[in-house]
């Protein structure tokens, strides 16, 4: 018997040499190895810079054709007019570009103000799933913790009611913000840090949202008599929550102003609404009631919250409140906004007030709850540079 | 988590759904589609406690292979052709990436239901790894590859070059005009479910082959992302396909979204995986075969005819001529020859082509030597600067083109150019349906409907009308194609890195202005545009003179 061997048809690697330092020739030193398109904002360009500047054009830089497709009524693009703040620079005007006009590429870079965030989070591919990756991986293990160590069995029957007719619907408002303002401005922005920032916080929500709701799930495994579907009861009908509700919807609504939608969640509901549930009721009434697993899961929420989304909030708002053009267009439009928008809050708290009676155990008082979140809130406009509303002592 | 939890897990988070009680929610971008709200399946099924950490992991294997092509010196192995090619395809890629992110809302507004929303929502995070991950890769390849230059400016570069704006309608068109066209139809339905398997997956292969691992690593882990969203575009239309008066503007929008990606996408990818290759195994598919495996047979056949039972009108004029133009008329050899033909206005370096290339073209596309092969050998005649101009500027049997106003790439297939007054303006298009495109399809009426939300083609559609009147060295200086010695060109027609026999400025400075096509057109009077339009069409192929013999 005989056997013809065929050759495989591969490709047949070959030495090129074509790695860095091969030969000398222009542009082959160091300094030609970065992106020299755009001034990074500390001395050295980050890696959060490299993969996020410029990616999302504007014709005030490179776009010599400028923006191809245009909607109906005329706009393209991304418009600096999608909200009212501006920063400064906006109003000098596009270049303007015809025949034989050249591409005229930006001067000065940046061209105007909006260019200068940087998300001090700093997140892209890798940050973004590495850390939500490790808080899904430490909720799982810590909620899998207390069902080995039948944790649940120490709630009081009181608790269990809490949890799972109170707790569990803040998983509505974490699911509306992340779908309805911050996804849903993740198109308005000025500048990919902007739009990409909005999208890593929309993340975060959704996240949450679906965290409480897992949760939600396995207690109704493991406590006998949880009713899972309690929640959907109480955001529906329970005062208690329709004020809340009333305000998260109201933010969905807000007519074309992506800053203001953001401005309105981060700096003032999360404050005066979020925390106030959730750090300053929820984290606070569960280890008396026998609880330790749920500030666990409720804690991951509100670490993401306080330390990146309000981070990055603050730094989008506080260059905008320090513009060296339009500081006091931009403070005076937010002042309103905080007139507006403070009173819809407090009056949501005080509807919430109810729920700080019903643990067996007491959290502190709601009212001195309320002062921390007020506390909380006054240093955070400060920070900003903006005064704290008279409708805040109201 | 395990199938069972996460089916459960899945069923759990329905319950997320919102119904606005007190305030909906603010509609920004508008449809002229309607959807009547019912209860429909989240197409993914997707929980984000299994999604991020699958994620992290796929994350891990590319940085992982990253590193390990480092150290494993893997740019001793690249070929140049193909890495400079990338130079081009790095720059334009992260931005429809991101616009996908940025159209999820889109849809949001525009599909009343919420179940699907989750899994728009989830396509939006995955668009921002894709962003990222592409734009980290091209700054690998600037770091570690011999050349850097083209790759540390492509921001800059990309918005431009003269056929950067071209590639640049694979991202605004997914975020402009009207909502489901734009996200919908023109993004996850043809660009995604079509065109990604030649992006994504024939394209890293032809990589692979040339030595660079790293394009298939971050591309295919890209790619696993795309089923999803495929499955995204799939409920969506099957949603708009279940309202008849949606069956008009579902037939409008396929037509030109169909036609536009296979004018953009074959015209790039195909020059990519054509002409960046040093794979001549006469057995290695050529891009038609791609193209007939990848688009007609899995997309075109498996995918739109078993639509056609649900009232889905599909182009099948289009896609045969889409076909027809590939194999028959030359389209990704005529593209390939103009990038070649204007290498002094790109940032990458364009290798020639050599006997063994000949061999390969003639042998898969019989006849492509008496087309193209003398062109290229001109092309390679011209290469080094001795005392003759860039070959735009030489006589080489090669009549510039017109650009299209539709699609952008010029009209090469010369006997498809057609010409119409469109907005005051005399236009040129490659093909009838990039007329339609312009002059029909993107209007506020629509065959005697009103559809006040469908978008615009706007903006300096034609790049040389910037550059009218100019001289090709204040062109090239005012794009900033310059090497860090402030002469040599950052563009050259070969590869060798001999400063020697690098291209400058001072070459430039030599040759004839630049002229619009366009600003031309529109001084001509009526019969002399009536004489042009003739002599155009009887141009060709391989750009050659009306009248020219070979």
């Amino acid at each position: 018997m005989t056997s013809t061997e065929t050759e495989r048809s591969v490709p047949k690697p070959q030495f090129t040499d074509a790695e860095a330092g091969a030969k000398e020739f222009p542009d082959s030193g160091p300094s030609a190895r970065r992106y020299n398109y755009y001034k990074p904002a500390k001395r050295k360009q980050t890696h959060y810079e490299d993969v996020t500047v410029e990616v999302q054009p504007d014709p005030r830089h490179y776009l010599s054709q400028g923006w191809i497709y245009g909607f109906a009524d005329g706009s393209s693009g991304y418009p600096l007019t999608w909200t009212k703040l501006k920063a400064w620079g906006v109003d000098n005007p596009e270049p303007e570009r015809g025949p034989g006009s050249g591409g005229k590429p930006v001067q000065d870079w940046p061209a105007h103000g909006w260019h200068e965030f940087r998300d001090p989070n700093e997140e892209w591919d890798l940050t973004i799933f590495r850390n939500n990756a490790n808080v899904e991986r430490q909720i799982t293990a810590n909620v899998e913790n207390a069902r080995n160590a039948k944790a649940f069995d120490q709630w009081n029957p009181n608790w269990v009611r809490f949890v799972e007719r109170h707790v569990s619907t803040w998983m509505h408002i974490e699911h509306i913000f992340g779908l309805y303002v911050f996804a849903a401005c993740n198109r308005s922005g000025p500048t990919n840090m902007h739009n990409t920032a909005m999208a890593v916080n929309s993340a975060h929500k959704i996240r949450f949202a679906q965290d409480i709701a897992l949760y939600n799930l396995t207690l109704s495994e493991e406590i006998e008599g949880f009713d899972g579907t309690a929640h959907v009861d109480a955001w529906n009908n329970d005062p208690e929550w329709q004020g809340v509700r009333k305000v998260c919807e109201a933010l969905t609504a807000i007519e074309d102003d992506w800053a203001e939608t953001i401005f309105a969640t981060n700096i003032v509901f999360e404050p005066l609404l979020g925390e106030l549930f959730r750090s300053n009721l929820v984290q606070q009434a569960a280890p008396g009631n026998g609880d330790y697993v749920t500030p666990t899961v409720m804690g991951a929420g509100e670490y993401d919250y306080s330390q990146r989304d309000l981070r990055w909030s603050q730094a989008c708002f506080g260059l905008l409140t320090q513009d060296k053009e339009f500081a006091d267009h931009n403070k005076a439009l937010m002042q309103g906004w905080l007139s507006k928008w403070v009173p819809q809050c407090l009056e949501a708290a005080r509807q919430m007030q109810p729920l700080w009676s019903q643990p067996d155990n007491k959290p502190p008082r709601f009212e001195d709850s309320l002062d921390r979140a007020k506390n909380r809130f006054a240093g955070i406009l400060g920070d900003l540079g903006l005064d704290v509303p008279k409708e805040l002592s109201q | 988590m395990s199938r069972q939890s996460l089916a459960k897990a899945h069923q759990k988070i329905q319950e997320l759904s919102w119904e606005p009680q007190y305030h909906e929610p603010y509609m920004k971008y508008g449809t002229d589609y309607t959807f009547k709200k019912a209860a429909k399946k989240d197409p993914l099924k997707q929980v984000l406690r299994s999604y991020f950490p699958m994620e992290e992991e796929k994350d891990s294997r590319v940085y992982g292979a990253s590193d390990g092509a480092i150290r494993g010196n893997m740019f001793r192995q690249v070929q140049e052709r193909w890495l400079e090619w990338q130079k081009l395809f790095l720059s334009i890629i992260p931005l429809p990436e991101i616009s996908a992110a940025r159209s999820m809302p889109m849809l949001f507004q525009a599909v009343p239901n919420p179940e699907l929303h989750n899994g728009q929502a989830i396509q939006m995070i995955d668009e921002v790894r894709h962003s990222t991950i592409q734009q980290n890769l091209k700054r690998l390849y600037m770091n570690n590859y011999i050349d850097p230059a083209g790759f540390n400016n492509t921001l800059r570069n990309f918005h431009s070059d003269y056929c950067g704006t071209i590639g640049r309608q694979f991202a605004e068109g997914f975020i402009t005009g009207d909502a489901i066209t734009a996200a919908s139809i023109y993004l996850t339905i043809v660009a995604e479910t079509a065109f990604t398997n030649t992006l994504f997956v024939a394209m890293p292969g032809e990589a692979a082959a040339n030595g660079d691992y790293l394009l298939p690593t971050v591309f295919h882990s890209v790619q696993s992302d795309e089923s999803r969203h495929i499955s995204n575009g799939y409920a969506t239309l099957l949603m708009a396909l279940s309202d008849e008066d949606n069956r008009q503007l579902l037939e409008r929008d396929l037509r030109y979204a169909w036609w536009n990606n296979h004018r953009v996408v074959d015209a790039a990818i195909g020059t990519f995986i054509e002409y960046g290759t040093k794979d001549r195994r006469k057995d290695r598919e050529s891009y038609a075969e791609m193209w007939r495996r990848w688009i007609y047979d899995d997309y075109y056949r498996a995918y739109l005819l078993p639509l056609e039972k649900y009232g889905l009108v599909i182009p099948h004029d289009l896609i045969e001529e889409s076909w027809n133009q590939i194999w028959n008329k030359g389209y990704v050899h005529e593209v390939a020859q103009f990038f070649a033909t204007g290498w002094v206005a790109n940032y990458w370096r364009i290798d020639g082509m050599t006997d063994e290339d000949f061999e390969w073209f003639e042998y898969k596309y019989p006849g492509w030597y008496d087309r193209y092969g003398k062109w290229w050998e001109n092309y390679n005649r011209l290469s080094r600067p001795n005392g003759h101009h860039a070959i735009v500027a030489e006589d080489v049997d090669y009549v510039y083109p017109h650009r299209c106003w539709t699609c952008m790439v010029p009209c090469l297939v010369r006997e498809d150019m057609v010409v119409d007054k469109v907005d005051g303006q005399w236009r040129t298009y490659c093909h009838e349906a990039c007329r339609w495109t312009d002059a029909v399809a993107f209007r506020p009426t629509y065959e005697g409907r009103d559809t006040p939300n469908m978008g615009k083609l706007v903006g300096h559609r034609e790049w040389e009308t910037l550059y009218h009147g100019w001289n090709w060295a204040d062109v090239i200086q005012d794009m900033g194609f310059v090497r860090d010695d402030g002469k040599t060109l950052t563009a050259q027609p070969h590869l060798d890195l001999d400063p020697k026999k690098m291209w400058t400025l001072d070459h430039m400075r030599r040759m004839p202005h630049v002229a619009s096509p366009n600003v031309i057109l529109n001084e001509m009077s009526d019969s002399e545009r009536e004489a042009f339009v003739a002599d155009y069409n009887a141009q060709g192929p391989a750009g050659r003179p009306a009248g020219a013999t070979s």
